[in-house]
């Protein structure tokens, strides 16, 4: 048994096509790669959400705002 | 050389070394801008010495006696055969130099064979194996602001001239004992660098213990900032070029299945991984960027947005799949790239509270989990398939790569911890309290000002 279906590398070269693992599984690790980046931008956006509110959240008197304006 | 052909093959191989070890050299640039970036302002100067010196100094020890041990170690000795004679990779060896393809009269163990294989290629290739620097360069983050240069410096020879090669003459020689009788698969070093840097600066940690302030007095701890985050990020980058050439220095570029002692049939010339198996360029390139890719998007998550982390949890990406990159889908790349980081993120944050480590730059968890999980994963993700061209070896499983992690890290570790325990019992391994709290750039800067307040105070008496 071996996940890319090779026992030995004594053979031809010409006549051995891909050598990744799990091959047949193209098309579900594709889903899973898509699925991991559109998951990525859901998570991205809750989080960033989160950070704005916590920052409209923290300065209610404007002090801290005033001071950044006066930094940069 | 005899013949168009084999002079092409020659040169261009000798070339395609050279060419990795100018990128390679952009790692240390990046570790030194890094360094710079995370320490604190009053320790800049002996942060960047400290680093910056391990390149001459395990240079040249790797001259000494590191390219050998990398020659004559692979069987154990005394596992899987005795010492290899490696004459080519004696210091004193006149193959060392500028040689061209016959050999010297009256050298004694230089073989025709070793003369025509070397002769252009053992010092690029040579360079090539500069990994060493790496190696103790990754130890040199994690201990900023209090360590004193000259341990550091006595544990980059050990660890980057000495105990990295040694397990790669064991897991990344194409006759290595490991990957002979464990079916040991570790293409671009997870474990054989990584693992075992990591390993050994968890033991220089644990001896030398936290800085100043970075524990409060009930034990949690403290975030000390980055200096600079832009130095460290660019410092990242760099990195993260110069494993590109990293990448293509632990492969053969071309070769001819003839040269493989015959086991690969046919007349397909190939390029190989360490163990000259086959594998390509284009395999590894994309499987590096999958890599990486996943480590960044995972590491923004998980750290939620922190820019030290997300570029971090990148190089953690890479390393936790350079073990099976060779062999990989890029999806597998990208996966594994995302997974793994999201683990030694968590690690390093449980081991810094549950033990008060304080790893300045999460070195351990970048390189030392995450080289050690991605040797372990390849072991499963690759289970059953050759490690070797040659017959008669293992094929790579998930117990094999499991047992090397361990030798890896313990490697590493054991060594290190018996080093930093002597170096402290002799008072030499910490700078004292007082000059860490004043910074240990503290005379240097001294000397600095004064040298501008005597110069402006001149120039200023000029004026009329």
């Amino acid at each position: 048994m071996s996940t890319n279906g090779m026992e030995s590398w004594a053979v031809d070269l010409k006549d051995v096509g891909a050598i990744y693992p799990f091959q047949g599984s193209e098309v579900v690790m594709v889903i899973i790669g898509l699925v991991f980046w559109i998951g990525w931008h859901v998570l991205q956006t809750r989080q960033e959400n989160a950070e704005i509110e916590a920052d409209m959240a923290a300065d209610r008197t404007g002090d801290e705002t005033r001071r950044a304006i006066d930094r940069h | 050389m005899e013949g168009n052909l084999n002079a092409l093959t020659t040169i261009f191989t000798e070339f395609y070394y050279w060419v990795t070890i100018v990128m390679m050299f952009l790692i240390h640039v990046g570790f030194c801008m890094y360094e710079v970036g995370v320490s604190r302002r009053r320790n800049h100067l002996k942060t960047l010495m400290k680093n910056a010196m391990a390149i001459p100094l395990v240079t040249i020890t790797f001259y000494f006696f590191g390219w050998w041990i990398y020659f004559g170690f692979p069987n154990g000795p005394g596992i899987a055969g005795g010492l290899v004679t490696a004459p080519f990779a004696e210091p004193w060896n006149p193959l060392m130099g500028t040689h061209l393809s016959g050999v010297n009269p009256g050298e004694t163990g230089v073989t025709p064979t070793d003369a025509a294989l070397w002769h252009r290629l053992n010092g690029v290739f040579w360079g090539a194996f500069l990994f060493s620097i790496t190696t103790a360069s990754i130890i040199s983050g994690s201990i900023i602001e209090r360590v004193r240069s000259g341990a550091f410096w006595i544990v980059a020879v050990l660890v980057g001239s000495v105990l990295w090669i040694l397990d790669a003459s064991w897991g990344w020689h194409p006759q290595g004992w490991m990957v002979k009788l464990w079916g040991y698969h570790d293409a671009y070093a997870s474990g054989v660098v990584h693992a075992i840097a990591g390993g050994a600066a968890l033991a220089f940690l644990i001896v030398l213990g936290p800085r100043i302030g970075k524990f409060k007095p009930d034990g949690t701890a403290r975030e000390i900032p980055p200096h600079n985050v832009w130095l460290v990020t660019i410092g990242l980058f760099l990195i993260f070029t110069g494993f590109w050439g990293f990448y293509a220095a632990c492969n053969i570029p071309l070769i001819s299945p003839a040269t493989i002692a015959g086991q690969i049939t046919g007349e397909t010339w190939t390029a190989t991984n360490i163990y000259l198996a086959p594998t390509t360029l284009s395999a590894i390139t994309f499987n590096f960027l999958m890599s990486l890719s996943g480590g960044m998007l995972a590491g923004y998550i998980v750290s939620k947005g922190d820019p030290f982390w997300t570029f971090s949890m990148g190089l953690c990406g890479v390393i936790s799949t350079s073990a099976g990159n060779d062999l990989y889908h890029p999806i597998q790349a990208l996966l594994i790239g995302a997974i793994v980081p999201s683990i030694c993120y968590k690690l390093h944050y449980f081991v810094e509270r549950r033990f008060k480590i304080d790893d300045a730059v999460g070195a351990v968890a970048v390189h030392g989990y995450g080289g050690f999980l991605g040797v372990v994963v390849a072991g499963f993700m690759l289970w059953g398939q050759p490690s070797s061209p040659y017959e008669g070896f293992a094929h790579i499983n998930p117990l094999g790569n499991f047992a090397g992690a361990v030798l890896m890290f313990v490697l590493g570790f054991v060594p290190t911890f018996i080093v930093c325990k002597i170096l402290n019992s002799m008072n030499l391994l910490r700078v004292p309290a007082k000059v860490e709290l004043e910074g240990v750039d503290f005379a240097l800067n001294h000397a600095f000002e004064a040298s501008v307040r005597e110069v402006g105070a001149a120039e200023k008496a000029m004026i009329k």
